[in-house]
């Protein structure tokens, strides 16, 4: 019997950074050597294979810019024919129109979650400091007074 | 990745719903996973006649049959995802609702399964400035860290058992 075929699964990676291009996410999945096909987009990628694959190279690239790169599943694989633009006579894929009005606000998603980061980082720091130590307390008016 | 709780999204198909979701740590149920059984399974081909004779059956569990087939139709993609939600985001005002999304009346039927079923619903408006879109993210982040972390194993041992069970009493 032949093995029984992987789960072949699609998502898209929508990057809205300032740091990361679509090209050099797709660098780095090539770089990464998994069996997967990828398509680069104006907006992003689109990355087709088996479900292990692509869930472990897109928290890969995730974590290139984590608040500013977003990625949701996708039905049709990469390139379908269904799909394609180049085997319908060109035009807007559709449900292109709904991903370019979310694309629009993408910046400001990506700030309120890096503020949202910020804020608990420094709610983390706040709850390991406790109670203030008398050294660190004599430390503070020293530099205080230092000033 | 072991996620927490299914969480419903309207609309099914967002970009940014469904990201959050998963970024912490929930499974977001939407519409493109729906699709992807339609159109990668092997016995069923393009469009239109991807879909098969138990369809219009499970569109007819949510509308009635003088509705419009578009509605039951959308339904029978969108019903099982109602039925399975633990928790609900609802997005008031999406900017654009296209393709599989863009029946108004299939909007309101799912909206009302939703806040019918019981389960806990977070209703937000679209962001349309920056400070909008904080307060969105905060009030998303927030209700989806107020959802339950563990899901109670009793309950999932039911599940398991009552297939075994059926089938031994046959």
């Amino acid at each position: 019997m032949a093995e029984t075929e992987k789960e072949e699964i699609t998502k898209y990676i929508v990057i809205s950074s300032e740091k990361v291009l679509p090209s050099d996410a797709a660098m780095k999945i090539y770089e990464s050597e998994f069996p997967i096909t990828v398509k680069e987009t104006c907006f992003g990628l689109v990355v087709t294979g088996p479900k292990e694959d692509i869930l472990s190279v897109v928290e890969e690239i995730r974590q290139l810019d984590k608040n500013h790169i977003f990625v949701k599943d996708r039905g049709y694989p990469a390139g379908d024919k269904r799909r394609c633009r180049a085997s319908r006579g060109g035009g807007p894929r559709p449900g292109f129109h709904f991903l370019r009005e979310e694309v629009e606000m993408l910046p400001a998603i990506g700030a309120a979650l890096d503020e949202l980061e910020a804020k608990e980082s420094v709610k983390e720091e706040r709850k390991e400091k406790g109670r203030l130590k008398v050294s660190d307390l004599e430390k503070i008016i020293e530099e205080e007074l230092a000033r | 990745m072991s996620f927490l709780t299914k969480v419903f999204i309207y609309p099914v198909n967002s970009l940014i719903l469904a990201d959050l979701v998963e970024r912490f740590g929930h499974k977001p149920l939407t519409m493109m996973n729906q699709v992807r059984e339609k159109v990668t399974n092997i016995s069923l081909d393009s469009p239109p006649v991807n879909i098969t004779p138990e369809d219009p059956k499970i569109g007819l569990r949510y509308a009635a049959v003088e509705v419009p087939a578009g509605v039951r139709g959308r339904m029978a993609l969108i019903g099982p995802l109602i039925e399975e939600a633990e928790a609900a985001i609802i997005v008031e005002n999406p900017p654009a609702n296209f393709g599989c999304v863009g029946c108004n009346r299939t909007n309101e039927l799912m909206k009302y399964l939703v806040r019918d079923k019981g389960v806990p619903v977070l209703e937000v408006k679209y962001p349309e400035s920056n400070d909008d879109a904080h307060d969105f993210v905060n009030k998303i982040a927030a209700f989806l860290g107020s959802l339950p972390k563990e899901k109670p194993e009793e309950d999932e041992k039911l599940t398991e058992e009552d297939p075994a069970e059926k089938e031994a009493e046959k």
